[in-house]
C-alpha cells in the first residue's frame, strides 16, 4: 500500500482547512519561485521525465502535451485551460480536489502556465460544483492577497491570472474541444481535429488542457522529482492516482493509491471489501461509465493502471471504479448508461445524434427480453458504426459498455430473450 | 441535447438586473479578453436565472444586447445546457440523480420519497409553487451516492428515510445540513479512513452509509 508520506493529496477528506495557511503547512506553494526559476524547457523536460499521463481519462502523457505548444512569445497569447468538468458516472475526485486542496489546483495553474508561455488560465468547472466553485474562487483570491498570483507571481517576475468558467450542465463539455467552444460562450459541440487546440484553441490561440488532477499533480512531482514520481506505479504507468469506488462495496469511497494497484487488493483494502464477499461480485466498471465492464474472473488478478486495463480491453478512464455485485441486473445498468448517452448526445454528427436513441430502444427492449437473438448482432453492428465514425468520443463511449456487456455477458441476455419467447408461446398454446 | 423549450404564454415582457448584479455582470466580462465580451454569455445567463428564478427571453434578449451577440445565439446557449430552467421552477428545485452509482445504491428509493414528499412526479412543479422535481444526469459525487440536489446543495448517502427528513424540513423552510446525511466527512470511508489516519482525528460517521441490502438489491432484477 502506498505509504502515507508518498500521497500528493494529504487533505483528501477534508480533515484540516483547505486555506492557504493550512495548505502552506502541508507543503504547497513551497518554493515555487524556485522551480520557475528553473525555466520553462527544463519544467517541461522534468514531466516529461515523471510520465505524468493525463487523469482526465485519455492518459496522454502531459509534458509532451506541454511540448506541443508554440515555443517562445508569440503574436498570440497563449492560454492554459484546466478541465473541472467532471461529469464521467462513477467519478467525484476533482469535487474534492476542489473543495479540500485548492491550492495544489492553483499552484499548479502557475506552473503549468509558465511551462507553456501562458499568462492566464481558466478552470471550467461543471455548474453543479457551485459550493465547490466557491471555495476554488476563495483560494484564488488568497493567492492574490499572498501575490502568489498577480503581475509577479511569487515573485517569479511571470504575470499570473487566473478564472473561473462555470459550467452550466453539459456532460460533453468535458471533451476538451467542446469545453473550448463552451468558453468561447458556444454551444459546446465538438470541434475537428487538426487542428489541435495547441495550435488554435480558446479565441483561436494556442491552448493545452489538461484535467484537474493532472494540474494538481505537477506541483508536488516536481517539488519531489521525476524521479521519486517514477519510482511509484509500473512502468510507464507512473505515479499515485485518485480513485473513485462506488456501487455495491461496504465503504464507497475517494482513495489515492499507487498506480497499478491490484484491483481486489483496492476494493477489499479501502472500500471494505464487496457486499457480501469478493464472491458475491458479479462485474467491475473500472474507469467511469465509459470504459467497458469486466467480470468477476478479470477483476480477480487486474491491476489497475492505463495498460493493464487495456490489455484487458477496458480502460483506466478517470479510475472510477463501479462495482456491481451478484443482485445487478447489467443489462438494466448498461440500458441505463445507453440512455444517459442519448441525453448528453451534443447532436452534431449523425452516427452519434441517432445511433445512442437506437441504442438505447433497443437496449431497453433486451432488459426486458422483448428481442430477437439475431438484433444482438444488428446491436453490436450498429457501435461499431457510431465507434471511430464521429468528431468526438462520445460515440465511442456510448459503443464501448454495450460492447463489453456482450462481449463476457452474452449468454445471460440470450437466456432473457429465450424465457421471453417462451412465456409468449405457453401463454398462446 | 436539452429537451427544454420556451414557454410562449409566460414570458415577462422585459427583464433588467438589479443594481447589484448589473455590476456583478460587468466583473463577469471583465474575466475574458478585450473583443470576446461574448465569453461571459454563460454566466450572464446564470446570473438572470439567479434574479429571476428562471430564464425568460426577454432577459435572454437583455444579455445578447450587453454582450453584442445576435439573440439567436444567445438561445441556442440558453437551450443547450440543462441547467438553465426556461420555464419556471418551484421554490425548491429538488434533482435527483438516478445514474448507475446512484441507482446500484438505492436512488429509486430516493426517487419514491421525494414524489411521496413533494406529490409530484419527475417534470412537474407543486402547484403552490413550492417545489419541483427533476431527474438528472450524475452530479458528481458518485462515493457518496445516491444523491440530491436542491438549489445549489448536494445532499449524499441519502436512504428513503432520510430523503424524506430532508424535504420535509426543507418544505418547512428549516435548513437540514448539507452533504452526507451520515455524517461522514468528504469522501472518506465510512467506518473511519483507510489512508491518512494521523489527520483524521477522532472523525468516524456516526453510522455506516451502506443501504439495507434489500433497498439495494431492489432496483436490479436477478440477472436472468
Amino acid at each position: 500500500m502506498l505509504r502515507d508520506e508518498d500521497r500528493i493529496y494529504t487533505n483528501l477528506y477534508g480533515f484540516e482547512p483547505w486555506s492557504l495557511k493550512a495548505a502552506k503547512a502541508r507543503g504547497d506553494w513551497d518554493g515555487t519561485k524556485a522551480i520557475l526559476a528553473k525555466g520553462r524547457d527544463a519544467i517541461v523536460g522534468e514531466m516529461k521525465t515523471a510520465g505524468l499521463r493525463g487523469r482526465g481519462g485519455a492518459g496522454f502523457s502531459a509534458g509532451l502535451k506541454w511540448s506541443f505548444m508554440p515555443k517562445g512569445e508569440g503574436p498570440l497569447p497563449h492560454y492554459l485551460v484546466v478541465n473541472a468538468d467532471e461529469g464521467e458516472p462513477g467519478t467525484c475526485k476533482d469535487r474534492d480536489i476542489l473543495r479540500f486542496e485548492p491550492h495544489k489546483l492553483v499552484e499548479g495553474c502557475l506552473i503549468a502556465a509558465f511551462a507553456i508561455g501562458a499568462h492566464a488560465a481558466y478552470i471550467y468547472v461543471r455548474g453543479e460544483y457551485y459550493n465547490e466553485t466557491k471555495v476554488l474562487q476563495a483560494a484564488i483570491d488568497e493567492a492574490y492577497a499572498a501575490k502568489l498570483l498577480g503581475p509577479n507571481a511569487c515573485g517569479s517576475g511571470w504575470a499570473m491570472d487566473v478564472y473561473i468558467h462555470r459550467g452550466m450542465g453539459a456532460y460533453i463539455c468535458g471533451e476538451e474541444s467542446a469545453l473550448i467552444q463552451s468558453l468561447e460562450g458556444k454551444k459546446g459541440q465538438p470541434r475537428s481535429k487538426p487542428p489541435f487546440p495547441a495550435g488554435v484553441g480558446v479565441w483561436g490561440c494556442p491552448t493545452t488542457v489538461n484535467n484537474v488532477e493532472t494540474i494538481a499533480d505537477v506541483p508536488t512531482i516536481l517539488r519531489r522529482g521525476a524521479d521519486w514520481f517514477v519510482g511509484l506505479g509500473p512502468e510507464n504507468n507512473n505515479g499515485t492516482k485518485v480513485f473513485c469506488i462506488s456501487g455495491h462495496v461496504e465503504t464507497p469511497c475517494n482513495v489515492e493509491e499507487e498506480m497499478g494497484i491490484p484491483l481486489k487488493e483496492l476494493i477489499e483494502k479501502h472500500a471494505g471489501g464487496v457486499r457480501g464477499g469478493w464472491d458475491n461480485l458479479l462485474a467491475v466498471i473500472p474507469g467511469g461509465c465509459s470504459t467497458p465492464m469486466i467480470p468477476k474472473d478479470v477483476c480477480d488478478d487486474v491491476k489497475m493502471d492505463f495498460d493493464s486495463l487495456r490489455n484487458v480491453r477496458s480502460g483506466l478512464g478517470t479510475a472510477a471504479v463501479i462495482v456491481m455485485d451478484k443482485s445487478t441486473d447489467l443489462v438494466a445498468a448498461i440500458t441505463r448508461l445507453a440512455r444517459f448517452y442519448m441525453h448528453e448526445s451534443c447532436g452534431q454528427c449523425t452516427p452519434c445524434r441517432e445511433g445512442t436513441g437506437w441504442l438505447w430502444r433497443t437496449m431497453a427492449r433486451m432488459e426486458k427480453g422483448d428481442a430477437t437473438v439475431e438484433e444482438i448482432d444488428q446491436l453490436l453492428e450498429v457501435t461499431r458504426q457510431i465507434e471511430g465514425h464521429t468528431i468526438c468520443a462520445l460515440g465511442d463511449a456510448a459503443a464501448w459498455p454495450i460492447q463489453g456487456l456482450f462481449r463476457h455477458f452474452r449468454p445471460e441476455v440470450e437466456k432473457r430473450i429465450a424465457a421471453r419467447r417462451a412465456d409468449a408461446k405457453s401463454r398462446v398454446a | 441535447m436539452s429537451e427544454t423549450f420556451l414557454a410562449e404564454s409566460i414570458q415577462p415582457t422585459a427583464f433588467a438586473f438589479s443594481e447589484e448584479n448589473a455590476k456583478a455582470a460587468e466583473a463577469v466580462v471583465a474575466k475574458y479578453p478585450k473583443g470576446h465580451q461574448r465569453s461571459a454569455v454563460m454566466p450572464l445567463l446564470d446570473l438572470a436565472q439567479r434574479q429571476e428564478g428562471w430564464l425568460s427571453r426577454a432577459a435572454m434578449d437583455v444579455v445578447a444586447r450587453m454582450l453584442g451577440m445576435p439573440p439567436i445565439k444567445v438561445y441556442e446557449v440558453a437551450t443547450f445546457y440543462t441547467m438553465y430552467n426556461l420555464r419556471p421552477v418551484g421554490r425548491l428545485h429538488v434533482q435527483i440523480c438516478t445514474n448507475i452509482s446512484c441507482w446500484l445504491r438505492g436512488a429509486p428509493e430516493v426517487v419514491r420519497a421525494a414524489k411521496e414528499v413533494l406529490g409530484v412526479e419527475f417534470g412537474e412543479t407543486r402547484s403552490d409553487g413550492a417545489a419541483t422535481l427533476s431527474e438528472v444526469e450524475c452530479l458528481g459525487a458518485c462515493a457518496n451516492a445516491p444523491v440530491m440536489q436542491v438549489g445549489d446543495d448536494l445532499y449524499e448517502d441519502l436512504t428513503y428515510e432520510s430523503t424524506k427528513a430532508v424535504l420535509t424540513a426543507l418544505l418547512a423552510g428549516e435548513k437540514p445540513p448539507v452533504g452526507s446525511q451520515t455524517g461522514r466527512r468528504g469522501a472518506c470511508p465510512c467506518c473511519g479512513a483507510t489512508t491518512l489516519k494521523d489527520k483524521a482525528g477522532d472523525h468516524v460517521a456516526k453510522e455506516p452509509a451502506k443501504p439495507k441490502a434489500k433497498a439495494a438489491a431492489k432496483p436490479g432484477k436477478e440477472t436472468a
